[in-house]
């Protein structure tokens, strides 16, 4: 190496010196971390509202009365019992996700395929789940708009509010997971056709596992505020 | 990161982290802590062993453990560059502002309107 070039002269390779992403992370994944970022605002704004109603008004309605049922097997009595197989399934298929991300790094396209099969179904069961639990509280008077006449509690806003919040902000999560699952058989079905064999990167497959994990990460905050606290 | 890193080197860095066995042990975290909030809530709770305000705070620690678990390991952000890293993490200052924010307009709703 010429010993008389400058400092000024000399290449600088560091992270943050051009030609190259600082991030080091592919262009894709980087704008999935970006609309996830986004995503947390607008079901923040959501949540942050739902507690300011709730801090706002003398009486809410106390989640061990409303969720105490499974629906099917018991009407009452049961609280928090449903909601936690759902919690459980949730979590189980992010796990069988992460599963199929890392078998996407071997390249072992059989392993990739089988466990977003187990992730598509989990996410499938999970609706399943919500729609029993819609419809249950449906049942029993819960609406946009309405609920039950038999409700006891002093403040009826507060009752209307939780039931309006209830079922915007569950029904925005529910909606996410069905568009995870809708991504995620378009994913497997690229895999399937070996599009990832042939590109040599299973990135693709680490992208939408991103995706479907923030809708978890989201559940166990909508589980929190609706069924816990 | 060091001078000499090639972009093989950051693939390969990328890809560290996550084995089989680390996956199911977060799983058994995000179990354990769940079923932590169950034992509050069915247990500790009706049985007025602690009160309403210590288990929401309590909830709400919890909650943010897993939250924590989730982010890093399941979708790998410890793993990453630290400027994604900070970038990411750092963007969550607004929702906190927004918290209090909307908390004190609700407490001052409660107490004026009510």
């Amino acid at each position: 190496m010429n010993t008389t070039v400058s400092k000024l002269d000399e290449l600088r390779t560091d992270a943050w010196s051009g030609g190259k992403s600082p991030f080091a992370v592919e262009y894709g994944k980087l704008m999935m971390w970006f609309f996830l970022l986004s995503d947390a605002f607008t079901f923040s704004a959501f949540l942050i509202y739902y507690g300011a109603q709730r801090f706002s008004k003398i009486s809410w309605p106390d989640p061990d009365v409303v969720f105490q049922s499974i629906p099917g097997l018991a009407d009452h009595g049961f609280p928090l019992v449903f909601v936690g197989i759902m919690t459980f399934i949730l979590i189980m298929s992010s796990v069988t996700m992460v599963l199929a991300v890392e078998a996407g790094h071997r390249n072992s396209k059989k392993e990739v395929v089988w466990w977003m099969i187990a992730t598509v179904i989990g996410g499938l069961m999970f609706l399943g789940c919500q729609a029993l639990e819609w419809s249950h509280l449906h049942h029993e008077g819960y609406w946009w708009g309405s609920f039950p006449a038999s409700y006891t509690g002093f403040d009826t806003v507060g009752a209307l509010q939780f039931a309006n919040l209830f079922f915007t902000i569950t029904g925005f999560h529910g909606f996410h997971v069905f568009t995870g699952v809708v991504i995620n058989i378009i994913i497997l079905l690229m895999v399937l056709a070996n599009v990832f064999q042939k590109s040599g990167s299973y990135l693709m497959v680490e992208k939408v596992g991103l995706y479907w994990h923030f809708v978890d990460l989201v559940w166990v905050f909508v589980f929190t505020f609706f069924y816990l606290v | 990161m060091s001078a000499e890193n090639t972009t093989h080197n950051q693939h390969a860095v990328e890809h560290e982290g996550m084995t089989k066995k680390k996956i199911w042990q977060v799983f058994f975290y995000l179990l354990g802590i769940t079923a932590v909030e169950f034992f509050i809530a069915l247990y500790l709770l009706p049985r007025g062993i602690v009160g309403h305000g210590i288990g929401n705070f309590a909830y709400i620690v919890l909650t943010l453990v897993k939250a924590f678990y989730i982010v890093a390991y399941f979708m790998h952000l410890k793993f990453e560059k630290f400027a994604l890293k900070t970038g990411i993490t750092v963007s969550v200052v607004f929702i906190i502002y927004f918290i209090v924010l909307m908390l004190i307009e609700g407490n001052y709703q409660f107490i004026h309107m009510n």
